[in-house]
């Protein structure tokens, strides 16, 4: 108990919760991304409805929103912590710091990136979630979606915030193999590969959506 | 080669600091950047003034005593080298230099551009060493080390604890120091018994020493003076997951 106890609390251990729940919200925007590519499905929102419908009354998957939820919780709170204490070591900066020379942007603002998701998906759950399950569950998703879609501002939103998140998984995937010790050069190839899926073509996939309906609606 | 110097000066640990400028001329451009710091010292040494402290000892890169923040790189802006193997040829001339000490809470500066980096000493204390009963050097053939563990091992142990991994990260963290040494000694054979309990105590003492979260950003490994690689700190985090999931000494 002792060992576990002072894991969670050890610099390594902290870092290893921030991979492992970063991996498992990263996990959850596969499943997103497939269900939603049917929204361009021209059958006028039909099978899209069909999988939302399971989503939202699958007993099964209640507890498992409910871990989504506490998994983003953990990862944000660990995360806000961490820069906490990282501001906490270096009391006096420095007057000249050429971070830009030494490593990439993407790594040293993650704090930024995340908070930018964070209000984002404050919006987002807002916008789909709980209009679709409590203020309006009589509608269907594909037409609360197409609704919402055809605004350019709500558009421009979403393009920006899935940047952002893109931005985040471009340090957060790769950084959480080297987290569980897993670098090396055998796998180093695969890691980045399997990190643009995640960093390029999800948000990709998610930004198409949007414009879609803006343009092609 | 003449340039403008703008250097940190502080009394000391308590007092308040400041940047002060002082104007160079003259410097050979061979000359390395604490000759040139020589140079500037026996200037303000002439005019009465109190001198410049800065840490220095061998002067050939492989002690680890000096290290300075300069124009906001770690050792300056040349790779793989510490502060005394940097040729003030690598600067134009007429270049304004910024020169600052490590910043780091738990490296407190002691004067000028000296700081206390005894917390280092204290994580090697905490586990950086293998416990052997004294009597005869046994021979050394005897216990046989892989070729690809021994080189491993051998550029882990490059590290000489400068400071500059600490310095540069924008967290503050001791992660490459830490995993040189750990690494090291877990890739031989006599450093096997003793690894789950000295990876667990030497991560112990960095966090209790105050240094920041590692966030991978790889700083360190492009500013350290003897190249080391963060696949160490792979190692590390691996060596210290197995201590706390397998259990035992």
């Amino acid at each position: 108990m002792r060992r576990t106890t002072s894991f969670l609390t050890s610099s390594v251990g902290r870092k290893v919760i921030m991979a492992l729940s970063g991996l498992f919200l990263s996990s959850f925007l596969v499943i997103h991304l497939y269900i939603n590519l049917f929204l361009f499905k021209q059958d006028l929102g039909h099978e899209f409805d069909r999988y939302a419908e399971f989503m939202a009354t699958y007993p099964l998957l209640r507890p498992i929103e409910i871990i989504l939820f506490a998994g983003f919780l953990l990862h944000a709170f660990i995360g806000i912590w961490l820069w906490l204490m990282n501001r906490h070591a270096r009391p006096v900066r420095y007057a000249l710091h050429k971070t830009g020379q030494t490593s990439e942007l993407s790594s040293r603002i993650m704090w930024l990136t995340g908070f930018v998701i964070a209000a984002f998906l404050a919006v987002h759950i807002k916008g789909f979630f709980i209009t679709s399950r409590f203020i309006t569950p009589d509608r269907s998703m594909y037409d609360i979606v197409a609704e919402a879609f055809k605004n350019p501002w709500t558009d421009a939103l979403y393009v920006v915030a899935l940047f952002f998140l893109g931005y985040h998984l471009r340090h957060g995937f790769q950084s959480s193999f080297q987290t569980f010790g897993l670098r090396h050069e055998r796998y180093r190839r695969l890691i980045d590969w399997v990190g643009a899926i995640f960093w390029l073509l999800i948000p990709l996939g998610f930004a198409a959506m949007p414009l879609y309906f803006l343009w092609c609606k | 080669m003449n340039f403008t110097l703008k250097i940190w000066r502080q009394k000391n640990r308590q007092a308040e600091g400041r940047l002060v400028a002082y104007p160079i001329r003259d410097i050979p451009p061979d000359a390395s950047f604490l000759e040139m710091l020589d140079v500037l010292n026996q200037d303000i040494v002439s005019r009465n003034e109190e001198p410049v402290a800065f840490d220095h000892d061998c002067r050939e890169g492989i002690c680890g005593s000096c290290g300075l923040m300069i124009k906001g790189r770690a050792h300056g802006p040349h790779q793989g080298v510490a502060t005394c193997e940097l040729r003030m040829r690598n600067f134009p001339d007429g270049d304004t230099i910024v020169v600052e000490p490590w910043r780091a809470r738990p490296f407190p500066i002691i004067k000028d551009l000296t700081v206390d980096r005894t917390a280092f000493d204290r994580i090697m204390q905490a586990g950086g060493y293998v416990s052997v009963k004294t009597g005869q050097a046994p021979e050394a053939n005897v216990i046989p080390v892989p070729k690809a563990n021994a080189e491993e091992a051998m550029d882990a142990a490059a590290c000489i604890g400068c400071g500059a991994c600490v310095a540069t990260c924008p967290n503050g963290s001791a992660m490459l120091f830490v995993a040189a040494k750990v690494s090291q000694l877990a890739l031989l054979p006599q450093g096997d018994a003793e690894r789950k309990v000295r990876v667990e105590r030497m991560v112990a003492q960095m966090d209790a020493e105050g240094f920041g979260n590692c966030s991978n950003t790889y700083a360190c490994e492009a500013e350290c003076p003897k190249q080391i690689s963060v696949e160490h700190i792979a190692r590390l985090n691996r060596e210290y997951l197995r201590a706390k999931i397998q259990g035992g000494p």
